[in-house]
């Protein structure tokens, strides 16, 4: 069997990466998910979280995705996000700003409208600050 | 030599006008390239959702989503895609002149049509020509996001699941070359049959997904996916059709500057030329006199 299989991460705005990896983690909608190679086809949305590509060379790289799908077919796997950053890209202090500025919107909250918007940011910039903090242990 | 003053001051001021203008063609210049990269960025996306809905609409005969589902047209929803700046030559009047006969013909059938308008100068247009403008979006700027553009798709996708509208076109100016920019009229909802047919035909395997958390809900969401995707293409394709148009208006623009200025540079030498002749024949024939 085959230890790599191809995988592309894009977005509406960019494509990521695309190359052979190993193994694909990703925070699903019903739970993470670790998938190697031979995984049966499968279609799932993603939660806004990391998204970790583990390369045949044993290192690995961690991607941001605000939500998508995630599609493996045969030998292949897409990662469609809505957004997607890479994780060095990502910027703690404006995540940290987001989260404040969710929670005061969030408790402020002045219709429903708004409302599920502002959790909908607050989830967003928390799972940012999740891949930060991976980020960060990894490199300790 | 008052004449010659005159002259003078206005090939300055024509030769400050070819210097902004040339500086606006190679901005323009390196901007299109940028934009056309972002073009080219932009269609993997589309390209794997497509693929992915027509393996789901192949997995799943029995289940037909309201956005492939033709139904009778009594009103219709545009997404006119336009500039925010100016200064582009004909790309934006062209565009405006097709959606207008659209909606010429669209009038004599008795259809009613709803505007959502992206970019300030097609707002501008369709304020004054009339329109009913359900949403706009302006100031997307040169690196548009999704996010930028969601909103006014959003009420145009709503209206069409409410059943306001039967169908929903985008509005915009096809990139063929530097040189040519096409406006282009393309259907959105319901997804056009031939796309559906093509859906179908490069799906000859026999395997099923497993769904998380279940095949419609994600066939729904991913159909939305599409059609947001496909805006903003558009607007990207389109932003790359303003900066080759501005480019292309701009050289135009520099050129005829250089062509006055050679003409007035004439004119002056002659002018300068006929003072001189005057004046000596002038002294030749007080001379002459004494």
């Amino acid at each position: 069997m085959a230890h790599t299989m191809k995988c592309k991460v894009v977005s509406a705005e960019q494509a990521l990466y695309e190359g052979e990896v190993q193994m694909v983690i990703a925070s699903g909608d019903l739970g993470d998910l670790g998938i190697t190679p031979g995984h049966a086809p499968l279609i799932t949305s993603l939660k806004p979280g990391p998204v970790r590509l583990v390369f045949e060379n044993g290192e690995d790289e961690l991607f941001f995705v605000s939500g998508g799908f995630l599609e493996v077919i045969p030998s292949q796997i897409t990662i469609l996000a809505d957004t997607a950053e890479r994780a060095e890209n990502l910027d703690e202090a404006a995540a940290l700003h987001a989260q404040e500025e969710a929670k005061r919107l969030l408790n402020e909250q002045q219709s429903e409208f708004e409302y599920s918007r502002a959790a909908v940011e607050l989830a967003e910039a928390v799972a940012r600050l999740r891949v930060i903090e991976q980020l960060r242990q990894r490199r300790a | 030599m008052a004449v010659g003053k005159e002259i003078r001051t206005q090939i300055g001021s024509i030769k400050n006008t070819q210097k902004i203008t040339s500086a606006m063609q190679l901005v323009a210049a390196s901007k299109m390239r940028k934009a056309q990269e972002r073009m080219g960025a932009t269609r993997p996306y589309a390209d794997r959702i497509l693929e992915v809905i027509g393996h789901l609409a192949y997995a799943n005969p029995e289940y037909n989503h309201l956005y492939l589902d033709e139904r009778e047209v009594k009103r219709v929803g545009y997404i006119v895609v336009s500039t925010d700046r100016g200064l582009c030559g004909g790309l934006n009047a062209n565009l405006f002149k097709k959606v207008v006969a659209e909606l010429g013909a669209h009038h004599g059938n008795g259809v009613e049509v709803d505007l959502a308008v992206i970019g300030s100068k097609a707002l501008g247009f369709f304020r004054s020509f009339g329109g009913n403008v359900v949403a706009t979006a302006g100031q997307v700027g040169d690196q548009p996001t999704v996010a930028d553009l969601i909103g006014s798709v959003k009420v145009m996708m709503d209206a069409y699941e409410e059943g306001k509208i039967d169908r929903l076109y985008v509005v915009y100016n096809h990139f063929v070359n530097t040189m040519t920019q096409k406006p282009t009229v393309q259907q959105l909802l319901p997804l056009p049959k031939d796309q559906q047919d093509d859906l179908s035909a490069n799906m000859g395997t026999h395997w099923d997904y497993i769904y998380e958390p279940d095949a419609r809900e994600v066939l729904d969401a991913l159909l939305v996916r599409y059609v947001e995707s496909l805006v903003y293409q558009s607007v990207v394709e389109n932003l790359a059709c303003e900066q080759a148009a501005r480019m292309v208006a701009m050289k135009a623009a520099t050129d005829n500057a250089g062509q006055l200025i050679s003409d007035l540079e004439l004119v002056y030498n002659k002018a300068r030329q006929a003072a001189i002749t005057q004046e000596i024949s002038e002294i030749v024939g007080g001379a002459a006199a004494l």
